[in-house]
Protein backbone atom coordinates (compact mmCIF):
# COMPACT_ATOMS: atom_id res chain seq x y z
CA UNK A 1 0.00 0.00 0.00
CA UNK A 2 2.64 1.91 -0.28
CA UNK A 3 5.67 3.13 -2.72
CA UNK A 4 9.27 4.02 -2.67
CA UNK A 5 9.36 6.86 -4.35
CA UNK A 6 11.72 9.86 -4.48
CA UNK A 7 11.43 12.38 -1.76
CA UNK A 8 9.73 15.10 -2.70
CA UNK A 9 9.79 19.10 -2.39
CA UNK A 10 8.43 20.34 1.44
CA UNK A 11 6.54 23.34 2.73
CA UNK A 12 7.88 25.19 5.52
CA UNK A 13 5.27 23.53 7.79
CA UNK A 14 6.06 19.49 6.61
CA UNK A 15 7.72 18.45 9.87
CA UNK A 16 4.64 20.31 11.48
CA UNK A 17 2.58 17.51 9.88
CA UNK A 18 4.68 14.75 9.99
CA UNK A 19 4.84 15.35 14.02
CA UNK A 20 1.19 15.53 14.11
CA UNK A 21 1.03 11.99 12.18
CA UNK A 22 0.03 12.92 8.50
CA UNK A 23 0.33 10.33 6.23
CA UNK A 24 2.90 12.09 3.67
CA UNK A 25 2.31 11.06 -0.12
CA UNK A 26 3.68 12.47 -3.39
CA UNK A 27 1.46 15.46 -4.66
CA UNK A 28 2.45 17.87 -7.68
CA UNK A 29 6.13 17.30 -6.82
CA UNK A 30 5.51 18.00 -2.85
CA UNK A 31 4.77 15.56 -0.29
CA UNK A 32 2.08 16.47 1.41
CA UNK A 33 -0.57 15.10 4.01
CA UNK A 34 -3.18 12.97 2.34
CA UNK A 35 -4.69 12.86 6.18
CA UNK A 36 -3.97 12.92 9.95
CA UNK A 37 -4.77 10.50 12.54
CA UNK A 38 -8.62 11.13 12.31
CA UNK A 39 -8.98 10.49 8.47
CA UNK A 40 -10.69 11.54 5.97
CA UNK A 41 -14.37 10.84 6.84
CA UNK A 42 -14.08 13.09 10.14
CA UNK A 43 -11.54 15.80 8.82
CA UNK A 44 -14.11 16.08 6.27
CA UNK A 45 -17.30 16.88 8.82
CA UNK A 46 -15.42 18.22 11.46
CA UNK A 47 -14.50 21.59 8.77
CA UNK A 48 -18.31 21.56 7.91
CA UNK A 49 -18.92 21.73 11.61
CA UNK A 50 -15.94 23.77 12.79
CA UNK A 51 -12.74 24.97 11.39
CA UNK A 52 -10.35 23.01 9.57
CA UNK A 53 -6.52 23.97 8.53
CA UNK A 54 -4.99 23.24 5.33
CA UNK A 55 -1.49 23.43 4.45
CA UNK A 56 -1.71 24.61 0.85
CA UNK A 57 1.90 26.04 0.42
CA UNK A 58 2.40 23.57 -2.64
CA UNK A 59 0.44 26.30 -4.72
CA UNK A 60 1.46 28.38 -6.38
CA UNK A 61 1.18 32.61 -5.02
CA UNK A 62 2.92 35.62 -7.01
CA UNK A 63 2.89 39.04 -7.87
CA UNK A 64 2.74 40.60 -10.86
CA UNK A 65 4.46 44.05 -10.60
CA UNK A 66 4.35 46.61 -13.20
CA UNK A 67 7.87 47.69 -14.18
CA UNK A 68 7.71 51.44 -14.52
CA UNK A 69 4.34 52.32 -12.30
CA UNK A 70 3.13 56.23 -13.29
CA UNK A 71 2.62 56.41 -9.62
CA UNK A 72 -1.67 57.63 -10.75
CA UNK A 73 -3.10 54.65 -8.76
CA UNK A 74 -6.08 53.91 -11.63
CA UNK A 75 -3.68 54.02 -14.21
CA UNK A 76 -1.62 51.90 -12.38
CA UNK A 77 -3.92 49.32 -11.74
CA UNK A 78 -5.25 49.27 -15.69
CA UNK A 79 -1.83 48.86 -17.01
CA UNK A 80 -1.08 45.88 -15.00
CA UNK A 81 -4.68 44.75 -15.35
CA UNK A 82 -4.10 44.66 -19.37
CA UNK A 83 -1.03 43.37 -19.14
CA UNK A 84 -2.42 40.01 -17.65
CA UNK A 85 -6.21 40.19 -19.31
CA UNK A 86 -5.40 38.92 -22.63
CA UNK A 87 -4.31 35.27 -20.79
CA UNK A 88 -7.55 35.33 -18.82
CA UNK A 89 -11.85 35.50 -19.26
CA UNK A 90 -11.90 37.32 -16.38
CA UNK A 91 -12.74 41.25 -15.76
CA UNK A 92 -9.39 41.86 -14.36
CA UNK A 93 -9.57 46.25 -15.05
CA UNK A 94 -13.10 46.27 -13.25
CA UNK A 95 -11.28 44.96 -9.69
CA UNK A 96 -12.17 46.94 -6.98
CA UNK A 97 -9.29 47.37 -4.60
CA UNK A 98 -8.62 44.55 -2.47
CA UNK A 99 -11.06 42.50 -4.53
CA UNK A 100 -10.30 38.75 -5.19
CA UNK A 101 -11.48 37.38 -8.73
CA UNK A 102 -11.93 33.46 -9.77
CA UNK A 103 -10.61 33.22 -13.54
CA UNK A 104 -9.30 31.11 -15.70
CA UNK A 105 -5.65 30.58 -18.00
CA UNK A 106 -6.77 29.89 -21.65
CA UNK A 107 -4.70 28.73 -24.54
CA UNK A 108 -5.65 29.99 -28.07
CA UNK A 109 -7.82 27.42 -28.56
CA UNK A 110 -9.95 28.73 -25.42
CA UNK A 111 -9.21 25.45 -23.38
CA UNK A 112 -8.15 25.92 -20.07
CA UNK A 113 -4.66 25.89 -19.32
CA UNK A 114 -5.09 26.46 -14.95
CA UNK A 115 -7.52 28.23 -12.84
CA UNK A 116 -6.44 31.21 -10.67
CA UNK A 117 -7.41 33.84 -8.24
CA UNK A 118 -6.14 37.45 -9.18
CA UNK A 119 -6.54 40.15 -6.47
CA UNK A 120 -6.05 44.06 -6.76
CA UNK A 121 -4.04 45.78 -4.50
CA UNK A 122 -5.41 47.47 -1.90
CA UNK A 123 -3.27 50.35 -0.80
CA UNK A 124 -2.43 53.54 -3.56
CA UNK A 125 1.52 52.82 -3.95
CA UNK A 126 1.04 49.63 -5.28
CA UNK A 127 -1.62 49.70 -7.53
CA UNK A 128 0.49 48.65 -9.89
CA UNK A 129 0.82 44.90 -8.99
CA UNK A 130 -2.16 41.88 -9.16
CA UNK A 131 -1.87 39.05 -6.46
CA UNK A 132 -2.26 35.60 -8.23
CA UNK A 133 -2.39 32.04 -6.54
CA UNK A 134 -2.18 29.20 -9.27
CA UNK A 135 -2.70 25.17 -9.08
CA UNK A 136 0.69 23.50 -7.27
CA UNK A 137 1.14 21.51 -10.72
CA UNK A 138 0.52 23.92 -13.26
CA UNK A 139 2.82 26.59 -11.70
CA UNK A 140 6.18 26.33 -13.78
CA UNK A 141 4.59 26.38 -16.72
CA UNK A 142 1.70 29.33 -16.16
CA UNK A 143 4.53 31.89 -14.88
CA UNK A 144 6.47 30.84 -17.67
CA UNK A 145 3.33 32.06 -19.64
CA UNK A 146 2.64 35.35 -17.53
CA UNK A 147 6.15 35.85 -17.56
CA UNK A 148 6.85 35.91 -21.32
CA UNK A 149 3.43 37.75 -22.14
CA UNK A 150 4.00 40.56 -19.68
CA UNK A 151 8.12 40.63 -21.04
CA UNK A 152 9.87 43.60 -19.46
CA UNK A 153 6.49 45.75 -18.72
CA UNK A 154 6.04 44.06 -15.57
CA UNK A 155 7.51 41.68 -13.24
CA UNK A 156 6.83 38.22 -12.40
CA UNK A 157 7.46 37.86 -8.35
CA UNK A 158 7.12 34.42 -7.14
CA UNK A 159 6.20 33.86 -3.62
CA UNK A 160 5.57 30.37 -2.85
CA UNK A 161 8.82 29.68 -0.96
CA UNK A 162 6.86 31.02 1.74
CA UNK A 163 3.65 29.54 3.25
CA UNK A 164 -0.19 29.62 2.52
CA UNK A 165 -2.54 28.42 4.92
CA UNK A 166 -6.19 27.88 4.47
CA UNK A 167 -8.34 28.07 7.62
CA UNK A 168 -11.68 26.80 6.51
CA UNK A 169 -15.18 26.55 7.80
CA UNK A 170 -17.95 28.05 10.22
CA UNK A 171 -15.66 29.24 12.87
CA UNK A 172 -12.81 30.23 10.67
CA UNK A 173 -14.13 33.99 11.18
CA UNK A 174 -13.74 33.54 15.05
CA UNK A 175 -10.39 31.46 14.93
CA UNK A 176 -8.80 33.89 12.65
CA UNK A 177 -9.59 37.18 13.91
CA UNK A 178 -8.32 36.21 17.55
CA UNK A 179 -5.12 35.98 15.95
CA UNK A 180 -5.20 38.60 12.77
CA UNK A 181 -8.09 41.08 13.94
CA UNK A 182 -8.55 42.51 10.19
CA UNK A 183 -10.26 38.92 9.42
CA UNK A 184 -13.56 40.08 10.56
CA UNK A 185 -14.02 43.16 8.72
CA UNK A 186 -13.23 41.21 5.47
CA UNK A 187 -15.92 39.96 2.76
CA UNK A 188 -15.73 36.95 0.97
CA UNK A 189 -13.40 37.36 -1.97
CA UNK A 190 -11.32 39.92 -0.85
CA UNK A 191 -7.70 40.59 0.55
CA UNK A 192 -6.03 42.86 2.87
CA UNK A 193 -2.35 42.93 3.60
CA UNK A 194 -1.62 42.67 7.51
CA UNK A 195 1.14 42.63 10.19
CA UNK A 196 1.56 39.47 12.45
CA UNK A 197 4.38 39.75 14.62
CA UNK A 198 5.90 42.55 12.84
CA UNK A 199 5.97 40.63 9.48
CA UNK A 200 3.89 41.75 6.45
CA UNK A 201 1.62 39.04 5.45
CA UNK A 202 -1.51 38.74 3.05
CA UNK A 203 -4.28 37.73 4.46
CA UNK A 204 -7.60 36.70 2.00
CA UNK A 205 -11.32 35.68 2.62
CA UNK A 206 -11.57 32.70 -0.14
CA UNK A 207 -11.28 29.21 0.04
CA UNK A 208 -12.15 25.96 -1.96
CA UNK A 209 -14.12 23.90 0.44
CA UNK A 210 -17.68 26.16 -0.35
CA UNK A 211 -17.73 27.26 3.38
CA UNK A 212 -16.67 30.47 4.76
CA UNK A 213 -12.42 30.85 5.32
CA UNK A 214 -9.38 32.42 4.69
CA UNK A 215 -5.81 31.56 2.75
CA UNK A 216 -2.90 33.27 4.48
CA UNK A 217 0.19 33.97 2.89
CA UNK A 218 3.08 34.07 5.41
CA UNK A 219 6.77 34.53 5.08
CA UNK A 220 8.31 30.81 5.57
CA UNK A 221 9.58 31.75 9.32
CA UNK A 222 6.09 32.88 10.33
CA UNK A 223 4.71 29.34 9.33
CA UNK A 224 5.07 26.93 12.38
CA UNK A 225 4.46 29.92 14.99
CA UNK A 226 1.10 30.61 12.83
CA UNK A 227 0.15 26.98 12.44
CA UNK A 228 0.85 26.54 16.33
CA UNK A 229 -1.21 29.49 17.09
CA UNK A 230 -4.32 28.37 14.61
CA UNK A 231 -4.34 24.61 16.17
CA UNK A 232 -3.95 25.79 19.73
CA UNK A 233 -7.86 26.75 19.28
CA UNK A 234 -9.54 23.72 20.27
CA UNK A 235 -11.71 24.82 17.30
CA UNK A 236 -9.37 24.09 14.50
CA UNK A 237 -7.88 21.09 13.30
CA UNK A 238 -5.41 19.73 10.58
CA UNK A 239 -6.90 18.80 7.61
CA UNK A 240 -5.06 16.63 5.01
CA UNK A 241 -5.51 16.80 1.34
CA UNK A 242 -7.81 13.96 0.80
CA UNK A 243 -10.81 15.91 2.64
CA UNK A 244 -10.12 19.06 1.06
CA UNK A 245 -10.61 17.27 -2.14
CA UNK A 246 -14.09 15.76 -0.88
CA UNK A 247 -15.14 19.04 0.42
CA UNK A 248 -14.23 21.22 -2.91
CA UNK A 249 -16.26 18.56 -5.02
CA UNK A 250 -19.27 18.62 -2.53
CA UNK A 251 -18.71 22.32 -2.90
CA UNK A 252 -19.37 21.41 -6.78
CA UNK A 253 -15.88 23.12 -7.29
CA UNK A 254 -13.80 22.01 -10.72
CA UNK A 255 -10.27 20.67 -9.66
CA UNK A 256 -7.63 21.08 -12.48
CA UNK A 257 -6.43 18.08 -14.30
CA UNK A 258 -9.42 16.09 -13.59
CA UNK A 259 -12.54 18.25 -14.09
CA UNK A 260 -10.79 20.90 -16.68
CA UNK A 261 -7.96 20.31 -18.84
CA UNK A 262 -6.32 22.18 -21.90
CA UNK A 263 -9.16 21.06 -24.32
CA UNK A 264 -12.05 22.07 -21.95
CA UNK A 265 -13.53 25.35 -22.78
CA UNK A 266 -15.06 27.63 -19.47
CA UNK A 267 -18.29 27.63 -21.06
CA UNK A 268 -18.04 23.69 -21.25
CA UNK A 269 -17.14 23.64 -17.49
CA UNK A 270 -19.99 25.06 -16.77
CA UNK A 271 -17.90 28.37 -15.40
CA UNK A 272 -19.71 31.11 -17.40
CA UNK A 273 -19.93 33.24 -14.32
CA UNK A 274 -15.77 33.04 -14.94
CA UNK A 275 -16.39 35.17 -18.57
CA UNK A 276 -16.78 38.41 -18.03
CA UNK A 277 -19.63 39.95 -20.30
CA UNK A 278 -17.35 43.01 -21.41
CA UNK A 279 -14.48 40.65 -22.31
CA UNK A 280 -17.09 38.56 -24.02
CA UNK A 281 -18.58 41.31 -25.80
CA UNK A 282 -15.26 42.71 -26.91
CA UNK A 283 -14.12 39.03 -28.01
CA UNK A 284 -10.64 40.01 -26.62
CA UNK A 285 -9.93 36.65 -24.64
CA UNK A 286 -8.08 33.14 -26.34
CA UNK A 287 -10.66 31.77 -27.63
CA UNK A 288 -13.46 34.25 -27.27
CA UNK A 289 -15.38 33.15 -30.96
CA UNK A 290 -15.38 29.37 -29.41
CA UNK A 291 -16.93 31.08 -26.02
CA UNK A 292 -19.60 33.13 -28.16
CA UNK A 293 -20.61 30.50 -30.23
CA UNK A 294 -20.84 27.54 -27.23
CA UNK A 295 -23.04 29.84 -25.58
CA UNK A 296 -25.33 30.39 -28.99
CA UNK A 297 -26.19 26.62 -28.76
CA UNK A 298 -22.58 25.49 -30.53
CA UNK A 299 -21.77 23.18 -27.33
CA UNK A 300 -21.21 19.31 -27.38
CA UNK A 301 -20.58 18.98 -23.58
CA UNK A 302 -21.41 20.50 -20.29
CA UNK A 303 -20.08 19.89 -17.11
CA UNK A 304 -22.97 17.91 -14.42
CA UNK A 305 -23.06 17.11 -10.96
CA UNK A 306 -24.13 13.46 -10.23
CA UNK A 307 -26.18 12.08 -7.69
CA UNK A 308 -25.60 7.90 -7.71
CA UNK A 309 -28.71 6.75 -6.52
CA UNK A 310 -27.44 3.13 -5.85
CA UNK A 311 -24.01 1.47 -5.24
CA UNK A 312 -20.69 1.79 -5.66
CA UNK A 313 -19.05 5.84 -5.87
CA UNK A 314 -18.43 6.35 -9.78
CA UNK A 315 -15.11 7.92 -9.98
CA UNK A 316 -13.08 9.33 -12.12
CA UNK A 317 -12.88 7.39 -15.39
CA UNK A 318 -15.86 5.73 -14.84
CA UNK A 319 -18.18 5.69 -18.29
CA UNK A 320 -21.78 7.93 -17.68
CA UNK A 321 -24.51 6.03 -19.71
CA UNK A 322 -27.74 7.55 -21.41
CA UNK A 323 -31.51 5.61 -20.91
CA UNK A 324 -30.42 3.53 -23.75
CA UNK A 325 -27.31 2.66 -22.28
CA UNK A 326 -25.38 4.52 -24.56
CA UNK A 327 -22.09 6.07 -23.25
CA UNK A 328 -22.81 9.88 -23.26
CA UNK A 329 -19.93 11.13 -21.02
CA UNK A 330 -17.11 10.06 -18.38
CA UNK A 331 -16.84 11.42 -14.92
CA UNK A 332 -14.35 13.34 -13.93
CA UNK A 333 -14.23 13.29 -10.41
CA UNK A 334 -16.39 11.51 -7.81
CA UNK A 335 -16.54 9.75 -4.21
CA UNK A 336 -18.76 9.44 -1.69
CA UNK A 337 -19.97 12.52 -0.10
CA UNK A 338 -19.65 12.69 3.63
CA UNK A 339 -21.95 15.09 4.41
CA UNK A 340 -24.53 13.71 2.05
CA UNK A 341 -24.08 10.03 3.13
CA UNK A 342 -24.06 9.18 -0.57
CA UNK A 343 -21.76 8.62 -3.32
CA UNK A 344 -21.54 12.12 -5.63
CA UNK A 345 -19.84 12.89 -9.39
CA UNK A 346 -19.03 15.69 -11.31
CA UNK A 347 -18.23 14.66 -15.33
CA UNK A 348 -19.23 15.75 -18.84
CA UNK A 349 -22.37 15.12 -21.02
CA UNK A 350 -23.98 16.68 -23.98
CA UNK A 351 -26.13 19.87 -22.99
CA UNK A 352 -29.49 17.94 -24.22
CA UNK A 353 -28.43 15.74 -21.10
CA UNK A 354 -26.86 18.73 -18.80
CA UNK A 355 -30.67 19.39 -16.91
CA UNK A 356 -30.96 18.71 -13.22
CA UNK A 357 -33.57 15.71 -13.47
CA UNK A 358 -32.01 13.70 -16.10
CA UNK A 359 -32.03 10.06 -15.55
CA UNK A 360 -28.55 8.75 -16.50
CA UNK A 361 -26.35 5.82 -15.40
CA UNK A 362 -22.62 4.97 -14.58
CA UNK A 363 -20.74 2.42 -15.30
CA UNK A 364 -18.91 0.77 -11.87
CA UNK A 365 -17.04 -2.04 -12.76
CA UNK A 366 -19.03 -2.97 -15.42
CA UNK A 367 -22.29 -2.53 -13.99
CA UNK A 368 -24.95 0.42 -14.55
CA UNK A 369 -25.67 2.23 -11.48
CA UNK A 370 -29.09 4.67 -11.53
CA UNK A 371 -27.82 8.13 -11.51
CA UNK A 372 -29.66 11.81 -11.80
CA UNK A 373 -28.29 14.94 -13.25
CA UNK A 374 -28.56 17.53 -10.07
CA UNK A 375 -27.59 20.97 -9.50
CA UNK A 376 -23.95 21.92 -8.21
CA UNK A 377 -23.29 22.56 -5.40
CA UNK A 378 -24.29 19.54 -3.93
CA UNK A 379 -23.40 20.96 -0.31
CA UNK A 380 -24.72 24.67 -0.12
CA UNK A 381 -21.92 27.42 -0.16
CA UNK A 382 -22.01 29.02 3.13
CA UNK A 383 -19.39 32.57 1.98
CA UNK A 384 -19.72 35.32 4.25
CA UNK A 385 -20.64 38.78 1.86
CA UNK A 386 -20.42 41.72 4.05
CA UNK A 387 -22.64 44.59 2.78
CA UNK B 1 -6.12 -16.86 12.19
CA UNK B 2 -4.04 -16.69 9.22
CA UNK B 3 -3.21 -13.97 7.07
CA UNK B 4 -2.08 -13.34 3.64
CA UNK B 5 0.53 -10.45 2.12
CA UNK B 6 -2.68 -8.58 0.82
CA UNK B 7 -3.74 -8.24 4.27
CA UNK B 8 -6.63 -10.41 4.10
CA UNK B 9 -7.42 -13.09 7.45
CA UNK B 10 -9.22 -16.62 7.02
CA UNK B 11 -10.57 -17.75 10.16
CA UNK B 12 -11.05 -22.12 9.15
CA UNK B 13 -14.26 -23.92 10.77
CA UNK B 14 -14.68 -28.02 9.46
CA UNK B 15 -13.85 -26.99 6.30
CA UNK B 16 -15.33 -23.47 5.77
CA UNK B 17 -12.99 -20.36 5.68
CA UNK B 18 -14.38 -16.95 7.21
CA UNK B 19 -12.34 -14.37 5.38
CA UNK B 20 -11.96 -10.66 5.89
CA UNK B 21 -9.67 -7.88 5.74
CA UNK B 22 -6.97 -7.55 8.90
CA UNK B 23 -6.81 -4.16 11.26
CA UNK B 24 -3.90 -3.13 9.13
CA UNK B 25 -5.42 -2.78 6.38
CA UNK B 26 -8.55 -1.44 7.61
CA UNK B 27 -6.14 1.51 9.35
CA UNK B 28 -4.91 1.99 6.15
CA UNK B 29 -7.89 2.45 4.27
CA UNK B 30 -9.71 4.57 6.79
CA UNK B 31 -13.25 4.93 7.07
CA UNK B 32 -14.60 2.36 4.44
CA UNK B 33 -18.28 3.72 3.10
CA UNK B 34 -19.19 1.12 0.77
CA UNK B 35 -18.45 -2.79 0.73
CA UNK B 36 -19.19 -5.11 -2.46
CA UNK B 37 -19.44 -8.82 -1.95
CA UNK B 38 -19.60 -11.80 -4.35
CA UNK B 39 -22.92 -13.95 -4.43
CA UNK B 40 -23.23 -16.94 -2.88
CA UNK B 41 -22.81 -19.94 -5.28
CA UNK B 42 -19.75 -18.31 -6.49
CA UNK B 43 -16.26 -19.90 -7.17
CA UNK B 44 -13.11 -18.26 -6.49
CA UNK B 45 -9.79 -19.35 -6.78
CA UNK B 46 -6.84 -18.29 -4.45
CA UNK B 47 -5.72 -14.63 -6.32
CA UNK B 48 -9.04 -13.39 -7.68
CA UNK B 49 -11.18 -10.86 -6.93
CA UNK B 50 -13.51 -11.11 -4.31
CA UNK B 51 -14.81 -7.92 -2.69
CA UNK B 52 -14.39 -4.40 -3.46
CA UNK B 53 -14.03 -2.16 -0.34
CA UNK B 54 -14.21 1.89 -0.75
CA UNK B 55 -12.96 4.89 1.35
CA UNK B 56 -14.06 8.30 0.58
CA UNK B 57 -11.38 8.38 -1.20
CA UNK B 58 -10.49 5.42 -2.84
CA UNK B 59 -11.35 1.87 -4.20
CA UNK B 60 -9.85 -1.24 -3.30
CA UNK B 61 -9.83 -4.66 -4.05
CA UNK B 62 -10.21 -7.72 -1.91
CA UNK B 63 -8.82 -10.99 -3.12
CA UNK B 64 -9.76 -14.00 -2.34
CA UNK B 65 -6.42 -15.76 -0.28
CA UNK B 66 -7.91 -19.24 -0.75
CA UNK B 67 -10.26 -20.93 -3.33
CA UNK B 68 -13.84 -21.96 -2.70
CA UNK B 69 -17.04 -21.62 -2.91
CA UNK B 70 -19.04 -18.95 -1.29
CA UNK B 71 -21.67 -19.78 0.77
CA UNK B 72 -22.14 -16.50 2.48
CA UNK B 73 -21.89 -12.90 2.47
CA UNK B 74 -21.96 -10.84 5.73
CA UNK B 75 -25.25 -8.67 5.12
CA UNK B 76 -24.50 -6.40 8.05
CA UNK B 77 -21.16 -4.88 6.19
CA UNK B 78 -22.98 -3.77 3.16
CA UNK B 79 -25.46 -1.79 5.20
CA UNK B 80 -23.05 -0.79 7.72
CA UNK B 81 -19.49 -0.20 6.00
CA UNK B 82 -18.03 1.12 8.96
CA UNK B 83 -18.15 -1.86 10.50
CA UNK B 84 -15.09 -3.19 8.95
CA UNK B 85 -13.43 -0.39 10.64
CA UNK B 86 -14.85 -1.32 14.13
CA UNK B 87 -14.45 -4.94 13.77
CA UNK B 88 -12.27 -5.90 11.35
CA UNK B 89 -11.32 -8.72 12.54
CA UNK B 90 -14.55 -10.10 14.09
CA UNK B 91 -17.84 -9.02 13.21
CA UNK B 92 -16.59 -7.30 10.18
CA UNK B 93 -15.96 -10.46 8.43
CA UNK B 94 -16.89 -10.39 4.38
CA UNK B 95 -17.42 -14.24 3.46
CA UNK B 96 -17.27 -17.54 4.09
CA UNK B 97 -15.75 -20.02 1.47
CA UNK B 98 -16.40 -23.74 1.58
CA UNK B 99 -12.72 -24.89 0.82
CA UNK B 100 -12.00 -26.47 -2.43
CA UNK B 101 -8.14 -26.81 -1.12
CA UNK B 102 -7.58 -26.58 2.58
CA UNK B 103 -3.85 -26.65 2.01
CA UNK B 104 -3.87 -23.34 0.62
CA UNK B 105 -4.63 -22.03 4.16
CA UNK B 106 -1.28 -23.76 5.70
CA UNK B 107 0.53 -21.71 2.90
CA UNK B 108 -0.64 -18.71 4.41
CA UNK B 109 1.50 -16.92 7.45
CA UNK B 110 0.70 -17.19 11.12
CA UNK B 111 -0.03 -14.09 13.10
CA UNK B 112 3.73 -14.09 14.37
CA UNK B 113 4.74 -13.99 10.75
CA UNK B 114 2.04 -11.66 9.14
CA UNK B 115 2.62 -9.08 12.06
CA UNK B 116 6.50 -9.33 11.40
CA UNK B 117 5.83 -8.86 7.50
CA UNK B 118 4.15 -5.41 8.92
CA UNK B 119 7.55 -4.35 10.62
CA UNK B 120 8.79 -4.62 6.65
CA UNK B 121 6.33 -2.37 4.85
Amino acid sequence: MSAATEPGKTTPLTGAHVALGGRMVAFAGYDMPVQYADGVLKEHLWTRAHCGLFDVSHMGPAFLQLARPSGDPDADHAAVAALLEPLVCGDLKGLKRGQLRYTLLLNAEGGILDDLMVGRAVTDERQGMLQLVVNAGTKDADFALIAAAVGDAAELIRADEGALIAVQGPEAEAVVSAIIPEAAGLSFMTFTPALLDDHRITLSRCGYTGEDGYEILVPAELAVPLWTRLLADGRARPIGLGARDSLRLEAGLPLYGHDLDETVSPIEAALDFAVSKRRLKAEDFPGAARAVGELAGRLTRRRVGLRVLEGAPAREGAEIADGSGAVVGVVTSGGFSPSLGAPIAMGYVPPTLAEPGVALGVIVRGKRQAAEVIQMPFVPHRYRRKA
Amino acid sequence: MRFSKDHEWVEVTDGVATIGITAYAAGQLGDVVFVELPAVGKQVKAGDDLAVVESVKAASDVYAPVSGEVIEANGPVVDSPDTVNASPEHSGWFVKLKLANPAEVDALMDKAAYEQFLQTL
